[in-house]
C-alpha cells in the first residue's frame, strides 16, 4: 500500500457527524460475540466486569465458609465440622477472602473505572490485563478445586512455618497454598504496573496531577504499594516450595534456615497488604462523599498527601504482627510508635470527610449509608488498633478473638462497607440501570446490625480469653451465650448479601433506566454513556477542573484529530497531562489466554515435580512470543 | 453531552522513546518490583547470614572467578547495549540488526558463564541454608539474564522481518533499558555472594 493511499484511508474524527463517529469507533473497539472473540476481549470494561464478578463469587465461598464456623461454634462441642474441615475452612475464608477477593476486587474496580475517570479509552497494556484475569481465574479455581478435591490448605492463610513447612504438612496441602500465592501476586503485579501506566501517561489532556480524581489517586498509592509489597510473599512462598519439593532448607533451623525469616517476609507483604485494601476503599469514600454532598470534597491536598503518608507508613509496621516473637525492646518499641503514627494521617482524612458533610447537604442515599457505616465501624476497628499496636496489650490478646474482632472491624469496616456504597454507586454506570433504593436501605441495616452483632462480641471472647482458631470449645468456659449471639448475627450479614445478590439480579433486568449520569456527580466516568460504549469517550475529554462536568454543565470540551479506525489514545506527560503521542491500543487477542493456560500448568506441574518448570518454560515461551509477535494490522504497523 | 473541540492533537506521532513511551514506563513498573525482589532475597541472606554463627556454613567461600568474569563481561555489553538504543532511536535499521545480534550472542555467554557458576559455589541447594539462599539469589539473577536472552533473541528475529519499522524501534529500545537493569543489579549481588562470604 502507498503512503498516500495510507494516508486517505487514515480517517480522523475531527470532521466526523455523531452517527458515522460512531459507527466507525464501534466497528473498531468492539468485542465480538463469538466465543474465540469474547474470549480475546481486551477491553477494560468487559475484563473488569469479569474480574469483580468472579471476585464476588468467591466472596460468596469465602463467606459461606465463614458461616460454616460459626454455626459450628454456636454452641460448645458442637459436632457439625471435625478439626480437620475446620482447619481447611479458616485457611479457606483467610486466602479467599484476602487473595481472592478483597486485593482483586479492588483492583477491579480501578480497572474498569480508572480508564473512564482519567478519560482514556483503554486500560494500559490491555493484554496484559487480560492474561491477568486469567491467571487470577485459574488460582482461584485451582485453590477451590483442590479444597473439593480434600487437598484444601489447612496451615492458616500466613501459613506459619514451621507448621506449613516439609515436616509437619506433608501431602500437597500447603503446596497449593504457596502456588495459589504465585498465581494472585502475578496477576496483582500485572494489575498494579496497567494502572500506575495509565494513570502516569494516559490521563486526558488538561487532567494535571491536581485534578486527578481522589478515587484514581487511591487506587495509583495502592499499586505502588503492591509493587514493593507483594515481591516479599513471593519470595516466601516460592522459598517455602522448595524448602518442600526440592530440600532447601531457609525455614529449618537444624541446617542453618530460621522459621522468624517466614514471618518477616510475609508480614513484610502482609500489613501493606492491609493497606492495599484499604486504600482504595478511602478513594471510593472520596467518590461517593463528593457525589452526595454535592460539593468536591474538603481538604484535596491533605486526603492526596495523608494517602501518600499512610503508603509510606504502611511499610513500617509489619513487626507489631510478631511482638511475641520475643524481638529486641528497641525494635517493638519503634513498632508501637510507627503503628500509632499511621492512625494520624488516616484520622487526618476522616477529618476532612466530616468537614465535607458538614458543610453540605447531603442526600441520604444507600451509597452515602454505606459510608457513614464505614466511619462507624472502621473508627471502633482503628481505636482497636491502636489497642494492639502496644505490646503489652497485643501480648494479653495476642491469638484471641479479640485479634479477630478488631481485623474484622478494620477489613469489613474499612473496606467492605465502602465497597458496598461503591457497588451502589457504581452499578449503574455499569448495568445501565439502577439499584433498588428499597432494597438497598434494608441491604444496609441489615448488613450494620448483622456486622455488629457478629463482631462485637468477638472483643469480649477474646478478653475472656478465648483463642483463635479452635474448632470447638467446653461449655465450662463460659464462652457459648456470645458465640450464639455472635453466629445469630452472622447469619443476619449474610442474609444482607442475599438481598444484595437478589436486589442485583432484580435491578439488572427491571430497575429503573440510569442515564448517563443519575446521581449528578463530577468525575469523568459519568460524561459517558451507561454502560459506557466500547470506546468510552466519542471524543477524548479536555479536562479543565477537578470535577469536570460540575465545570463544563452545558458542553464538554474535547480534543480532536484521533483516527477512528484504528485503536488511538492520547498519552501525554506525567505531571500535565501535556499530549505527546497518539498511542495505538492493541487489539483482542486469544494469546494471552492461552499464555495463561501454559503458565496456569506449568505451576500446577511444579507442585508435582521441579521440571514442570523447565517443561513448561517451552509452551510458556511459545504462547509469549506469539503474543508479542506482531500480527501486521494497523495498530501493529504504525 | 455537546462537545466543543479545543485542541487537535493530529499532528502527534503515533510512538515515541523513553519517558514518552508508555512501555517504558511498563518495564520500569516491572524493574521496581523485580528489584525489590532483589532486595529482598539479599535482606533475606543477609539476615541467614546474621543467624548464623559461621558464614558459609560448613563449606568454603564460592570460587569468586566466575562470577568475575560474569562481572566484566556484563560491564563490557553495556557498551554494544548503548549502541543497540542508540542506533534504534536513530531507526538504523541495519545497525539495530548488527548490535541486536552482538547482544544475543553476549546474552547466550552470560548464561553459559551463569551454568559454570553454579558448578563452582561449592555448595548444593540442599546441603544447609547457605546453599539454599545462594542458589536462590544466583537463580533469580539467571531468570532474568535467560528472560532478557529470550527477549533479545525474538526480538532481533523481529527485526529482519517486514515487522521492522515504527514502534518497533521504539521496542528495541525499551529492551535495551531493561539489560541496563540486569547488569546493574548483578554488581550488588556479585558483592553478596562473593564478598560477603569471606568478611
Amino acid at each position: 500500500m502507498s503512503t498516500q493511499a495510507a494516508a486517505q484511508e487514515d480517517v480522523r474524527d475531527t470532521h466526523l457527524d455523531d452517527a458515522e463517529l460512531h459507527a466507525r469507533l464501534t466497528r473498531t473497539w468492539r468485542t465480538g460475540t463469538s466465543l474465540i472473540e469474547r474470549l480475546s476481549s481486551v477491553d477494560h470494561k468487559v475484563v473488569g466486569r469479569r474480574y469483580i464478578l468472579t471476585a464476588f463469587f468467591f466472596l460468596c465461598l469465602g463467606g459461606l465458609s465463614a458461616v460454616a464456623m460459626r454455626l459450628q461454634l454456636a454452641r460448645p462441642e458442637a459436632k457439625l465440622l471435625g478439626p480437620d474441615l475446620y482447619n481447611q475452612l479458616f485457611t479457606m475464608h483467610g486466602t479467599t477472602m484476602m487473595f481472592l477477593f478483597a486485593v482483586p476486587v479492588m483492583e477491579a474496580f480501578a480497572v474498569y473505572f480508572v480508564p473512564l475517570m482519567v478519560g482514556t479509552r483503554n486500560i494500559a497494556f490491555p493484554r496484559l490485563n487480560a492474561f491477568s484475569y486469567w491467571i487470577f481465574l485459574f488460582g482461584g479455581l485451582f485453590l477451590w478445586v483442590s479444597f473439593l478435591l480434600k487437598v484444601g490448605p489447612d496451615v492458616g492463610w500466613f501459613a506459619y512455618v514451621p507448621l506449613s513447612g516439609p515436616e509437619f504438612s506433608p501431602g500437597k496441602r500447603a503446596d497449593v497454598w504457596a502456588q495459589m500465592i504465585t498465581f494472585t501476586e502475578i496477576s496483582a503485579l500485572a494489575v498494579a504496573i496497567e494502572i500506575i501506566v495509565t494513570v502516569f501517561k494516559q490521563r486526558a489532556p488538561g487532567m494535571t496531577l491536581d485534578r486527578i480524581p481522589l478515587f484514581v489517586w487511591a487506587m495509583l498509592v495502592t499499586s505502588f504499594l503492591i509493587i514493593f509489597a507483594m515481591p516479599a510473599v513471593m519470595v516466601a512462598s516460592t522459598m517455602l516450595i522448595l524448602d518442600r519439593l526440592v530440600g532447601t532448607h531457609f525455614f529449618n533451623p537444624a541446617e542453618g534456615g530460621d522459621s522468624l525469616l517466614w514471618q518477616h517476609l510475609f508480614w513484610f507483604f502482609g500489613h501493606p497488604e492491609v493497606y492495599i485494601i484499604f486504600i482504595p476503599a478511602t478513594g471510593m469514600v472520596s467518590a461517593i462523599i463528593a457525589a452526595f454532598a454535592r460539593r468536591p470534597v474538603f481538604g484535596y491536598l491533605p486526603l492526596v498527601l495523608s494517602l501518600i503518608a499512610v503508603g509510606f507508613l504502611s511499610f513500617g509496621l509489619w513487626v507489631h504482627h510478631m511482638f511475641v516473637t520475643g524481638l529486641p525492646q528497641l525494635g517493638s518499641a519503634f513498632f508501637t510508635a510507627s503503628s500509632m503514627l499511621i492512625a494520624v494521617p488516616n484520622g487526618l482524612q476522616i477529618f476532612c470527610w466530616v468537614a465535607t458533610l458538614w458543610d453540605s447537604r447531603p442526600v441520604f442515599k444507600t451509597p452515602l449509608l454505606f459510608v457513614i457505616g464505614f466511619f462507624f465501624i472502621f473508627i471502633i476497628g482503628g481505636m482497636s488498633g491502636v489497642m494492639v499496636a502496644s505490646v503489652p496489650i497485643d501480648t494479653q490478646v495476642h491469638d484471641t478473638y479479640f485479634v479477630v474482632a478488631h481485623f474484622h472491624y478494620v477489613l469489613i469496616g474499612g473496606a467492605v462497607f465502602p465497597l458496598l456504597g461503591a457497588v451502589y454507586f457504581w452499578f449503574p454506570k455499569i448495568t445501565g440501570r439502577m439499584l433498588s433504593e428499597r432494597l438497598g436501605k434494608w441491604n444496609f441495616s441489615l448488613a450494620f446490625v448483622g456486622f455488629n452483632v457478629a463482631f462485637f462480641p468477638m472483643h469480649i471472647l477474646g478478653l475472656q480469653g478465648m483463642p483463635r482458631r479452635v474448632y470447638t470449645y467446653l461449655p465450662e468456659m463460659g464462652w457459648g451465650s456470645l458465640n450464639l449471639l455472635s453466629s445469630a448475627g452472622a447469619l443476619v450479614l449474610f442474609t444482607s448479601f442475599v438481598l444484595l445478590l437478589v436486589n442485583v439480579i432484580l435491578s439488572a433486568r427491571r430497575g429503573p433506566t440510569a442515564g448517563e449520569n443519575p446521581w449528578d456527580a463530577g468525575t469523568l466516568e459519568w460524561a459517558t454513556t451507561s454502560p459506557p460504549l466500547p470506546y468510552n469517550f466519542s471524543r477524548i475529554p479536555f479536562v479543565t477542573h477537578r470535577e469536570p462536568l460540575w465545570d463544563n454543565r452545558d458542553s464538554l470540551p474535547v480534543i480532536t484529530g484521533l483516527s477512528v479506525d484504528t485503536r488511538e489514545t492520547v498519552s501525554g506527560t506525567l505531571t500535565e497531562a501535556f499530549p505527546e503521542i497518539r498511542e495505538n491500543s492493541p487489539e483482542p487477542s486469544i494469546w494471552p489466554l492461552l499464555a495463561a493456560i501454559a503458565v496456569a500448568g506449568t505451576f500446577l506441574g511444579s507442585i508435582f515435580t521441579p521440571w514442570a518448570v523447565v517443561w513448561g518454560s517451552i509452551p510458556v515461551a511459545i504462547t509469549l512470543t506469539c503474543w508479542f509477535w506482531p500480527k501486521g494490522t494497523p495498530e501493529d504497523e504504525k | 453531552m455537546r462537545q466543543r473541540p479545543v485542541q487537535d492533537v493530529s499532528a502527534l506521532p503515533t510512538y515515541g522513546y523513553g519517558s514518552v513511551s508508555p512501555i517504558w514506563w511498563g518495564t520500569l513498573g516491572f524493574v521496581a518490583l523485580e528489584a525489590m525482589g532483589f532486595a529482598l532475597a539479599g535482606g533475606a541472606y543477609l539476615y541467614l547470614r546474621q543467624v548464623n554463627p559461621d558464614w558459609p556454613i560448613a563449606v568454603p567461600p564460592p570460587s569468586h572467578w566466575p562470577g568475575t568474569v560474569m562481572l566484566i563481561v556484563l560491564l563490557a555489553s553495556l557498551w554494544p547495549n548503548a549502541l543497540a538504543d542508540r542506533a534504534a532511536r536513530d531507526e538504523n535499521l541495519p545497525r539495530v540488526q548488527l548490535w541486536l545480534v552482538v547482544m544475543s550472542v553476549l546474552g547466550i555467554i552470560a548464561v553459559g558463564i551463569r551454568a559454570w557458576e553454579f558448578m563452582h559455589i561449592n555448595v548444593r541447594w540442599d546441603t544447609n541454608a547457605y546453599g539454599s539462599i545462594v542458589w536462590f539469589v544466583l537463580g533469580l539473577h539467571a531468570t532474568h539474564l535467560i528472560t532478557d536472552l529470550g527477549d533479545t533473541l525474538v526480538l532481533a528475529a523481529l527485526m529482519f522481518t517486514r515487522h521492522a519499522k515504527g514502534k518497533r524501534f521504539s521496542d528495541v529500545s525499551d529492551n535495551a533499558f531493561y539489560w541496563y537493569f540486569v547488569v546493574a543489579s548483578w554488581v550488588p549481588l556479585y558483592a553478596l555472594i562473593y564478598g560477603v562470604p569471606r568478611l
